[in-house]
């Protein structure tokens, strides 16, 4: 873990595969690569323009080889306006359906994860060469119009998860023209997995993680025993 | 009215196709363009797909899978639960393979927490891995058989299914569900006296590849009725996504047990990935059989190079995973299955991508349906072999 004495003595890594392959593709896209993250001997993160989204595509699968096409999802960045943070005794829109005061929490500040962002939504996927083994994760910013260009004239894969990609957060991509639901009513009205979507269960019950959380009566010897456990390894 | 320019011949056939069903004009010997709704009930689904067939005659114009009866909303369950809770849900993505489906999770977890698992605990997680890919290999071959006619060897697949799923119950307590895949190792350790009771369920499972094999794949019917058939080829299969045998049936080479073992402990046994050229559906079924008996020879190597120690590392009682990113992927019984989690830092993962095998497997469908006749639905649908809570998660 972490908090290991060697920590130190560690040499950072650098992981010579990623980052040749960052140098081909800023050679190939230029200024289309706005961001770039390398986890050494993990995985590269790039972020490109909303522009470069389908030029990304093109140059990985028609030129460097990046045949298999594993998925196109995305992500919304914004925080929960419910609930569920983990010192909340109760879900906050429990607590104010009942009429009690919320705590006043400053509002978090909205934060994209590796290669940076500028936007609340986000698409990203992922693409692999079966050949060398590696892959990469492509992210790429949404603009207020919710229009990314579509990927499915490069990999044709990609049509149902932009689809699912449009039920589930209202993300349209230029080029995909069918764009009907895939798993929701064709008259559902919203987008799931938007974070301003209400988990309707959770409006009637507060989060259940909160209870698994919670002391129970005699936890700490019941704890020790358990680290004792592990301790000793197998019988 | 013509098609639209730049589309190959076969759209444009398809295309007349259906202009010609459309049009309803039922001139005397004329065929009349008709919809043969398949499913939602329908024993070649897995589950509920339903799958709406244009037919011209007996051909299929154009064929669109129609999904999200099964919609269970994983991903955004997985907001609101703990990162030890989110496992219970995700056992039930691939049912017939489930505990396969914690691994990759547990291991995107371990990544951001940078655990690792205890050697023993790697060992016995491969195990049940590849014991998961037995049992549902050989439960979709027998079920393949029962979609093309021949009814004894699904009795057959499900009588010898018992043996893996009792060894499964005897370490985990759940025969579907183990939910037994911990951040940091596993839940407990194997009983005493399993490893020679897998050992010879092992055997009775090869007994049963080799029955299955001379009952079903030396089948004249079964032979005629899937060799040639839906021919997907290497690209298509890649650019779809395809993967797991349905991949590895098209003669493409690459198996994340093989080449991404990061995590499990199948660089210490000997074995081979299977692959065939042909790329049809009784190439994917081939490839299948081959994979539930090489399983077989995994498990048995593992059993025999079984580490001793914890099967736990030190990790908190209450798992806050911190900030950042991580996907991992394996290689499921169904194909590549992997989570992609976003973490802010709490008990609860801020996002979790659920890329599930069937889904990109299935995606394909519109494709390969393309032209084929009716009889060869079946036929293709249950070669390629998919779990509708995968599809639909």
């Amino acid at each position: 873990m972490a908090e290991t004495t060697e920590e130190t003595e560690v040499v950072p890594l650098v992981d010579h595969v990623r980052e040749e392959l960052l140098g081909t593709l800023t050679s190939h896209l230029g200024d289309a690569i706005v961001a770039s993250h390398i986890k050494p001997g993990d995985e590269l993160w790039i972020r490109v323009t909303t522009e470069g989204w389908a030029e990304v595509a093109d140059v990985l699968r028609n030129r460097l080889n990046f045949l298999f096409f594993d998925f196109v999802s995305a992500i919304d960045w914004l925080p929960s306006p419910y609930g569920r943070e983990m010192d909340a005794q109760v879900d906050t829109i429990v607590a104010a359906a009942n009429g009690e005061a919320l705590d006043a929490k400053p509002p978090e500040e909205m934060v994209q994860g590796y290669a940076g962002g500028d936007t609340r939504f986000q698409v990203f996927g992922r693409v692999l060469n079966v050949v060398d083994m590696l892959g990469l994760i492509i992210k790429a910013d949404v603009p207020d119009t919710l229009v990314v260009p579509s990927w499915i004239a490069h990999y044709p894969g990609a049509n149902w998860h932009e689809r699912e990609v449009h039920e589930m957060y209202g993300i349209s991509f230029d080029g995909n023209a069918d764009m009907r639901n895939l798993y929701l009513p064709g008259d559902f009205e919203g987008y799931p997995l938007r974070k301003d979507f209400p988990l309707l269960a959770r409006r009637v019950k507060p989060w259940p993680g909160i209870v698994d959380v919670e002391g129970m009566p005699g936890d700490d010897a019941d704890d020790e025993a358990d680290d004792t456990d592990a301790a000793e390894g197998d019988a | 009215m013509t098609a639209t320019t730049g589309a190959n011949e076969r759209d444009q056939l398809a295309y007349i196709a259906a202009k010609a069903a459309d049009s309803r004009v039922n001139v005397e010997l004329e065929t009349e363009g008709m919809t043969l709704n398949i499913g939602p009930q329908h024993p070649a689904t897995h589950g509920t797909l339903r799958i709406v067939a244009r037919l011209d005659g007996e051909q299929v114009i154009s064929a669109d899978p129609v999904m999200g009866y099964m919609h269970r909303g994983y991903e955004k369950l997985t907001e609101v639960r703990t990162y030890p809770q989110v496992t219970t849900l995700i056992n039930r993505i691939d049912w017939l393979g489930s505990f396969a489906n914690e691994v990759p999770f547990i291991l995107a977890a371990e990544k951001l927490m940078e655990v690792e698992a205890p050697p023993r605990a790697k060992w016995i997680r491969t195990i049940l891995f590849e014991m998961s890919r037995i049992a549902n290999n050989l439960l979709g071959l027998g079920d393949m058989a029962a979609q093309l006619g021949a009814v004894t060897p699904v009795f057959y697949a499900f009588r010898d299914r018992e043996y893996v799923l009792n060894q499964v119950e005897a370490v985990t307590g759940g025969r579907f569900h183990p939910n037994f895949d911990r951040i940091g190792g596993l839940k407990d350790d194997i009983p005493a006296g399993w490893i020679a009771s897998t050992k010879d369920s092992m055997v009775k499972m090869r007994e049963a590849a080799d029955e299955l094999e001379s009952l079903v794949f030396g089948n004249e019917i079964f032979t005629a009725r899937t060799r040639g058939i839906g021919i997907i080829p290497a690209e298509v299969a890649l650019e779809y996504g395809m993967s797991g045998a349905n991949l590895r049936g098209s003669g493409v080479d690459w198996d994340l047990r093989r080449d991404a073992p990061e995590g499990m402990a199948y660089n210490e046994a000997d074995w081979k990935v299977w692959t065939h050229p042909d790329g049809d559906s009784y190439a994917r079924a081939w490839v299948r059989l081959q994979e539930m008996r090489e399983g077989t020879y995994i498990v048995d190597q593992l059993l025999d190079s079984l580490p001793s120690g914890p099967v736990m590392a030190k990790v908190p009682r209450i798992i806050k995973v911190p900030e950042g990113e991580a996907f991992v992927e394996t290689e499921n019984p169904l194909g590549v299955m992997g989570y992609y989690i976003v973490s802010k830092g709490d008990l609860v993962p801020f996002r979790v991508k659920i890329r599930s095998a069937s889904f990109n497997n299935i995606a394909v469908v519109p494709w390969v349906l393309k032209g084929v006749y009716v009889p060869d639905i079946i036929s293709i649908l249950a070669s390629l072999y998919f779990i509708l809570g995968d599809i639909d998660r």
